[in-house]
């Protein structure tokens, strides 16, 4: 694992190639990439199930991306480290084993130090293990990328998607509950009687939002299905 | 690349063994913590069932606050007392598991009670809390009903829920809609017999009776699933209810 890293290094050196910047270019692709032109959810369409499940308000959706931030990262982090020991054969059991024990833990320590958290998210973050993105990356770039890389790959991908999933929040929590994290902005500046719309708590609100986000995007990248 | 079938077992032995190593580890490390916000999170729901709970910022305070004005007892269907277990341990009203409590029978049931005592002098009860369990659209859903000394007027309630829709079902949970419970309802009829609060379908309802409060507009199942809890369990209490009227609030031992 880590022994082999320090093996590729050593051969580096022996080739005398200078190693790669700590952030070069395509280090920063790919970071950047799933951020718009390459984006998990508005482009690759995965992970819908929760970004429209969890997105009526703003605050349950930071934790649900911080908790999907951390487990692409580190589960991109382990299966990397052991992409070269994995069978083949049962590498998509294996990662799913790695992501379910991360998600878990995740579930945990919500439950320990953040209850009421865990009692909105509670099923949600179970489900982050269904979720496509991060088995998608594992099998896409993690088993057949070094470690580094796939943390920066990792990175991109949650912020990726959460990014988008916080603006679907912002929006529907706006408009539907008339606030932003549970503050009620409109009765702050007066507009008492603002006509909150129920159809933006419902998931209906979520597809509505997330079609526009998906049109802008697309429309300005020029990205097209086939 | 091909590996052997030996190598597949034994990796998948070690994966296991590490996993499951992690897993458990965690788990014992946070049950304590973990504990204590179930705790802190039902002792929350008791007092939010009586009084304003949202200016406590700390934990601490919420205990403390718990501590010192509410006294629990367990009752049976009868509405006796019920001091242990079958083992002879203590019974304790705060760790009576509400879902497994439902499954059992009526009859069979624990009723744990909650009783709020005045703040000057202990002796006096303002207010009982009855916990209560049932099932709403998706999941369980759960309730905390207090009366007033007078064990008729509905001092306040609180509504938990595990799976109900956000913005729908989940609204019981909201201060709007558990305030409707509060404005001068009773249990029972003025002949005595016990009525229940019967949310009605479909909202912004007027000309309600006592017995009756404004639904929830899309949600009618889970309304429906509240008023089917209420009426079950208020009935399951009924017993101790007039066995405790007429004392005049007087806290019991």
């Amino acid at each position: 694992m880590s022994a082999e890293a320090t093996v590729v290094e050593k051969e580096l050196k022996v080739e005398k190639k200078p190693a790669e910047a700590f952030l070069s270019k395509r280090r920063k692709n790919i970071v950047t990439d799933p951020l718009s032109d390459d984006n998990p959810i508005t482009i690759q369409v995965l992970g819908i199930c929760s970004a429209l499940a969890v997105t009526v308000k703003l605050e349950p959706t930071l934790v649900m991306s911080i908790a999907v931030v951390f487990v692409i990262v580190f589960a991109n982090l382990i299966i990397s480290l052991m992409r070269n020991l994995i069978p083949g054969r049962i590498r998509i059991i294996v990662q799913l084993a790695v992501v379910a024990t991360l998600v878990t833990l995740v579930s945990e320590f919500l439950k320990a130090y953040s209850y009421d958290m865990y009692k909105v998210l509670g099923a949600y973050v179970g489900l982050i293990i269904t979720n496509c993105i991060v088995m998608g990356r594992l099998e896409a770039f993690a088993m057949a990328n070094k470690p580094y890389d796939s943390i920066l790959d990792g990175l991109g991908s949650g912020f990726g998607y959460a990014w988008i999933i916080l603006t679907v929040a912002f929006f529907r929590e706006l408009l539907g509950s008339g606030s932003i994290f549970d503050f009620k902005i409109f009765e702050a500046i007066g507009w008492t009687t603002f006509p909150t719309n129920g159809l933006m708590v419902d998931s209906i609100g979520a597809f509505v939002v997330l079609g526009i986000l998906i049109w802008i995007q697309r429309s300005k990248s020029g990205y097209v299905e086939h | 690349m091909q590996r052997s079938n030996i190598y597949i077992l034994v990796f998948s032995a070690i994966m296991t063994v590490l996993i499951g190593g992690a897993m458990s580890l965690t788990s014992v490390l946070l049950k304590p913590a973990q504990d204590k916000q179930v705790e802190l999170d039902t002792k929350k729901k008791i007092l939010g069932a009586v009084m304003d709970i949202s200016t406590f910022n700390t934990p601490e305070e919420i205990l403390n606050l718990y501590k010192a004005r509410v006294k629990s007892v367990v009752v049976d269907i009868e509405g006796e007392i019920i001091a242990t277990d079958e083992k002879g341990n203590p019974l304790i009203a705060e760790k009576v598991n509400a879902q497994k409590n439902h499954k059992i029978d009526r009859e069979e049931r624990l009723y744990p009670i909650y009783m709020i005592l005045n703040e000057s002098d202990p002796n006096v009860v303002e207010a009982y809390v009855f916990p209560m369990f049932g099932l709403g659209l998706w999941d369980w859903i759960s309730g905390y009903v207090a009366l007033e000394s007078d064990l008729n007027t509905v001092k306040g309630v609180a509504f938990d829920h595990k799976g109900e829709t956000p913005g729908l079902g989940a609204r019981i949970t909201e201060e709007k809609v558990r305030n409707r419970y509060k404005e001068n309802k009773k249990i029972f009829s003025d002949a005595g017999n016990l009525e229940s609060i019967t949310m009605v379908k479909g909202e912004g309802i007027t000309g309600l009776s006592m017995h009756e409060v404004d639904g929830l507009s899309g949600a009618t199942i889970t309304a429906k699933g509240v008023n089917k809890m209420l009426k079950e369990y208020l009935g399951c209490y009924q017993n101790f209810i007039k066995n405790t009227k007429g004392q005049n609030g007087i806290a019991i031992n």
